[in-house]
Formats: structure tokens, sequence, C-alpha cells
């Protein structure tokens, strides 16, 4: 095999590793939306504020040491030499379940039957609320995490694929990081526990009926105040996962919080309403995206990743207004 | 008892029908103009026009442009800083190209070139709606931006990859440029934005502005009333993108005078122009105005207090003003979310009938 081809398929393996680590945070959006009908942009900073929040809770920061020094000039940054990895995600978990409870309380109740674009920018307001508000409890300097998971290349498939090339040529086998591999079976486990999760459990049918119409649900007993908390703990739950993956990989810092912006167009992709449609289409926009920069980008210039699955997604709806698996829009006047 | 219509009567359709028909209203704005027009540029210093007056004015015309796009017109779109960094390229190719053109007329053809990017950029939401329609224009968002940083015609091959206002000239005056004075900078802000501002508000009273709200109402019965869809969509996307590319001029022209695309016209700003409309009211003039005067005063109000009262650290501030707009926005959607024009409206309604409860 030609060591082009080989690149090629090192990078298609790249694109689909990179596609899962964007469903991770899609996957948070498509909850969100299809049992509140809130398109909630804050997911990415959600991330972001977990793994800060596992971060500090890790190394034992004290929250808002900084603001608390400004006020009354102490010098405080730590409480102790921090805790147990395992503690810390417990405790995140329980901090995103009391936020999830807290918006609902203050905000989300009294944006029941406002038009989709005031929730939409209600989820802005959140997601510089929550940026300063993460910032302030813990600081804006960026933080390595360290969960135990592996990382770095895998000596393994390096060793396995660098046979393949054709005699006589250059070739030092695949690059894949570890973790990305993690991620992946990670991304698969969440997947099929969620839908264990809304298809065999009460709780799961109650947020399928919360979906398909919110005052049929009510009527039947359902408390939607209840379905909007879980919902949201839910994709304070995704948001955490994804915000490990994100936080191992690159550090935990401001630009995680954009990876919402890449969740983006996988969901206009796969459609909001779908799962399965987060998944795929995580997956066309990583390897489409790899691969366009891989072939074309570096002729135009370079960084064509930043708007390719912008432009994919968009040529992508016009033929499809839906996305690849959304219910079809039907309109009656 | 002060502020009413009754006894403002009206002999023919001309006064019936002009930009404003209650006398105090009419009044107030002719007051408020010769204010601006006539007092400030007499009082203004360096520190008021940098940080207050000038960016004040430049984020009103945007807010116009978005308001008429999404609050009319109801597509909502997050490309806003992608059509801002048009104008301010086309201002830049314009100003270096023509050295002896007008920076006003060059304003308004960096506007008019933002226009047919903007139609362009447009044709999507003829097919695509809602938030799908949003997303989408995040693509000319992402794409514009690495336009301009990837090649190298837009900012002449100059090395740092940022572009630089050269000094160009009104009746003699310098408007851009480092050595512009402040009151010249603002009066042509000011003169600018008043003439489209009165444009906008008679452009959304006519025919193509009733076209425009039957769209946000419901595209599919007002095309079967007999809207053509195409023309009323893409003419909104033309007159937004007017507006938000002279914003985009203005603001690197005259305002920031060097700007660089990913830094001065990011997703941010286009966010931030987003919250300025949703504010100060969606599909009101006046909306725009104060959802723009909002935000960019509360932020230098709370940099003044914390950071020059307090003296704490201007990370801390910056954290702290963060959380502080975010919880604001939340707060006026949940109280209000028809936006600060709204609360002007009640306040008249009040007026109206003040001192009587009744």
């Amino acid at each position: 095999m030609s060591p082009l081809f080989l690149n090629a398929l090192e990078v298609i393996l790249n694109g689909l590793m990179a596609g899962i680590m964007y469903s991770l945070v899609a996957l948070g959006f498509v909850l969100i939306f299809k049992a509140s009908g809130i398109f909630n942009y804050a997911q990415g900073v959600m991330a972001l504020f977990a793994a800060l929040t596992l971060v500090g809770f890790q190394t034992g920061q004290v929250p808002f040491a900084h603001l608390i020094n400004a006020m009354f000039g102490t010098e405080i940054h730590h409480w102790g030499s921090g805790m147990n990895t395992f503690l810390a995600i417990i405790l995140t978990m329980i901090v995103m379940i009391i936020f999830a409870w807290l918006l609902e309380k203050i905000v989300l109740k009294h944006m029941v039957n406002q038009a989709p674009i005031i929730l939409f920018m209600t989820t802005i307001g959140l997601a510089y609320f929550m940026e300063g508000f993460g910032d302030l409890m813990w600081g804006a300097d960026i933080k390595t995490m360290d969960v135990g998971l592996p990382s770095g290349g895998s000596i393994w498939l390096e060793d396995f694929t660098k046979g393949w090339a054709a005699e006589g040529t250059e070739y030092y086998g695949m690059y894949i990081d570890v973790l990305d591999v993690w991620a992946a079976g990670i991304a698969i486990l969440l997947v099929i526990a969620l839908t264990l999760f809304s298809q065999y459990t009460k709780t799961g049918r109650a947020l399928r009926a919360v979906a398909d119409d919110h005052q049929a649900a009510l009527t039947v007993g359902i408390s939607l105040r209840t379905i909007w908390i879980i919902v949201w703990s839910l994709a304070g739950f995704v948001a955490l996962v994804a915000g490990i993956m994100w936080g191992s990989k690159s550090g935990v810092q401001f630009s995680l919080s954009l990876i919402a912006l890449k969740a983006l167009p996988v969901l206009i992709l796969g459609g909001f309403t779908s799962i399965p449609g987060a998944i795929i289409g995580g997956l066309i926009i990583g390897v489409g995206e790899k691969l366009f920069e891989f072939s074309i980008g570096g002729m135009i210039g370079g960084a064509t990743e930043n708007w390719f699955a912008y432009v994919l997604a968009l040529a992508f709806l016009m033929f499809r207004p839906q996305g690849l698996f959304g219910e079809k829009i039907i309109e009656r006047v | 008892m002060f502020y009413r219509e009754s006894g403002d009567f009206k002999t023919n359709y001309a006064d019936d029908q002009q930009s404003f028909p209650i006398k105090l209203d009419r009044y107030a704005v002719w007051i408020l103009l010769a204010f601006a027009f006539f007092v400030v540029p007499f009082f203004i210093n360096d520190y008021w026009e940098k940080s207050v007056l000038v960016p004040f004015l430049v984020w009103s015309m945007a807010a116009l442009g978005l308001n008429i796009l999404t609050g009319y017109c109801g597509q909502v779109s997050l490309g806003t800083g992608g059509f801002m960094a048009v104008g301010a390229y086309s201002c830049y190719k314009l100003m270096v190209a023509f050295p002896g053109l007008n920076i006003f007329f060059v304003v308004i053809l960096a506007g008019l070139i933002t226009a047919v990017v903007g139609i362009a950029f447009g044709l999507p939401s003829l097919r695509i709606k809602g938030f799908y329609l949003a997303v989408a224009t995040l693509a000319s968002q992402f794409f514009l931006i690495w336009m301009f940083n990837k090649i190298p015609w837009f900012y002449n091959y100059s090395s740092s990859g940022m572009i630089t206002a050269p000094e160009r000239t009104m009746f003699g005056i310098a408007i851009s440029g480092p050595s512009a004075p402040s009151w010249a900078t603002y009066l042509f802000c000011l003169t600018l934005v008043t003439i489209f501002a009165f444009m906008a508000r008679n452009l959304t009273r006519g025919r193509i502005g009733r076209a425009w709200k039957s769209i946000h109402d419901m595209d599919i019965a007002a095309e079967i009333i007999g809207i053509p869809p195409l023309q009323a969509k893409l003419s909104a996307f033309a007159v937004s993108s007017f507006y938000i590319g002279m914003s985009g001029a203005m603001l690197f022209g005259v305002y920031l005078g060097s700007a660089e695309p990913g830094e001065a016209f990011g997703i941010d700003k286009s966010f931030l122009v987003l919250f300025m409309v949703i504010i100060g009211g969606l599909g009101s003039i006046l909306g725009s105005f104060l959802g723009a005067a909002f935000l960019i005063l509360v932020p230098v109000l709370m940099k003044n207090i914390m950071v020059g009262a307090f003296g704490w650290p201007a990370d801390l501030a910056a954290h702290l003003e963060l959380l502080f707009i975010g919880a604001l926005i939340m707060f006026f959607l949940v109280v209000e979310p028809h936006g600060l024009a709204q609360l002007w409206r009640m306040t008249k309604e009040k007026l109206r009938l003040w001192p009587f409860p009744h």
C-alpha cells in the first residue's frame, strides 16, 4: 500500500475519533432539546464548568479564593492536598445536580411557553454567567486534568501498521492517541446507557412522554418540573464526561467551552432530536473536516477546520432541512 | 396629563403619517438631536469619545442592522461579526485604493459591498428556518474571518496581518487616523447613525417593513397572501448587512483604527449584537439604541466601580462582569422578554393616564 493511502487512512481514523469527541458534546444538546425544546447553548460551558470543578476538588482549591483575597486581603488558595479522583467525580456530579435544580427554580420555571429564540438567548446568558462563575470560583488559569486515563500515541498500532507500506518506502506507522480510543469507548457506553435508560426505566418513559407533548404529559400526571431537573442533571452528567475527556486531552481552559460551537454543525447535520444522529453527524463532521484539511486545506492556507464543519452542514441542509435523522418538519398555517 | 395624543389635530395625510405623529415625541427627538449635535461636541473629551459615545453609536448601528433582520424579519443570524469584518475590510481596501475619496462615501460603499455579501449568505434562509438557520449563519461568521486571516490580498500583504486605517478626511478635517479630533469622529458617527436610524424607522413602517413583519409572523401564511418570500427575506438580509457593514467600517476606520479579524470581529461580537437587540427589544428601532447603550455603558460602569473605586484586580473584575452580564440577560428575559423598548412603551401608557389610575 502506498504511504499516501495509509496517511489518508490514518486521517480518517483520527477523524472518527475527533468525531466521537464532538458527539459527546452534541449528546447533551440533544437530550435537553428533546425533553424541553430548549436549544442549550451553554452545554460547552457546562463541560468547562464541570471540568474546572473536578480539577478544583481534586487539587483541593478553595472556591472563590481570588474574590475572598481581593475583598479581605487574605492569602488563601488551597485547603489541603486534595482528594481521591472518584470522590471528586461524585462531588462534581452533586454540584451539577444542584446547579440543575437551581436553574429550574430560578430561571426555567418562568420560561414556560416562551418563544424558542428567547429560550435560546437565555441559555447564552447562562453560558456567560457560568463562564464568569467558573472563573471566579476556580480561577482562569490553565489547569491540567489527570483522572488516570492513559494518553499518548499507541505504540502497538504503530508497530502493527509499520509493515503495511510498500517495500522501499519510508513509513513509520499510524499515530492514534490512546485517549481518543478511550473516549470512543466511553461514548459508546454512554449512548448505550442513555438509550437503555430512556427505553426501559419509568423515568425514561416519562422523559419521552414530555418530549412528545408537554400538555399531554402533564395530564397523565408527570411533573414537568421534576423532569426538567432530571434532564438538566443528565445533561450535566454528559457535560462532565465531555469535560473529563476534552480536559484530559487539551487542558482545562476557556477554549474548552468553544467545543459547543463545534457541536452545533454536528447537531444540525444529525438532526436536533436524534441521539444516533448526534453520533453519526459527529463522525461525518470529524472525518470530513480532517480529510478536507488533509487533501485541500494545505493548498488554500490551512486551518480550514474552523469553518469546514459549518459549510458541510450548510450544504447538507440545503437538501435535507431537518438534518439526517431529524423529525420531518411539518408546517401548518 | 402632559403626554397625550388627544388635541393634537392633524389636517392632512402628511402630518398624520410623519415619523413621530405625537407632538411631544417629536419635540423630544428634536431636543435630543439638537443636544447631541450642538452641545455635546463642545464638551466632549477623549475619554468620553473613546469609551462611551463612539462605541455606543457604532454598536447602535450594528444593532439596528440586526434588529431589521432578526426583530422585523424573524431570521436569527449569528454571523454579525463576519459581516462587520466585511464592512471593515472593504472600508480598508477602499481607503487605500482611493485616497482622495471622502470617508463618508467610503463607509457607505463598504456598507453596499457588505449588502451584496449578505444577500449571498442569506440565500440558505429560503430553505432553512429557525435554529437550523441560526447555526447555518455561523458558517458565514467562521468562513469570512478565516478568509480575512488567510488571504493576504485583503490586508495588503502587511507583515502583521493587521489592517490599519490611514488618515482620511471630510471637508478637510481628519476623521480616521490617530490625529482625528474627538468631536469630529463623534459628529461623523452621529450623523451617519441619525440618517440611517430615520431611514430604518421609515423603512420598517412602509411596504417593505410590513412584508418583513408578515414573514416574521409566519412565512407560509405570508406567502399565501401574496408576499414573495424570496424578495422579502433577501431584502432583509441586504438592508441588515448594509447597516452592519457600515458599523463594521466605522468600528475599524473611526473607532479602533487598526484591527485583526479574529479579535475585533469574533463570534463574541455576534453574540454581543444579538444581546443588544434582545435586551433592547426585538422589532424596535428605539430598542436597538437602548440595548446598545445598556451593553456598552454597564461594563464601563462596572469596571469603573470595581477597579476604580474598590481597587480590585482587573481580571477579577472581568470575571464578575461576565457573570453579571449573564445574570442580567437571564433576568431581563425572565422579567421582560420584549426588552427595554417594551418598558418604555409601558411607561408611555402610564404617562397618558397620569395622574388618574384608570
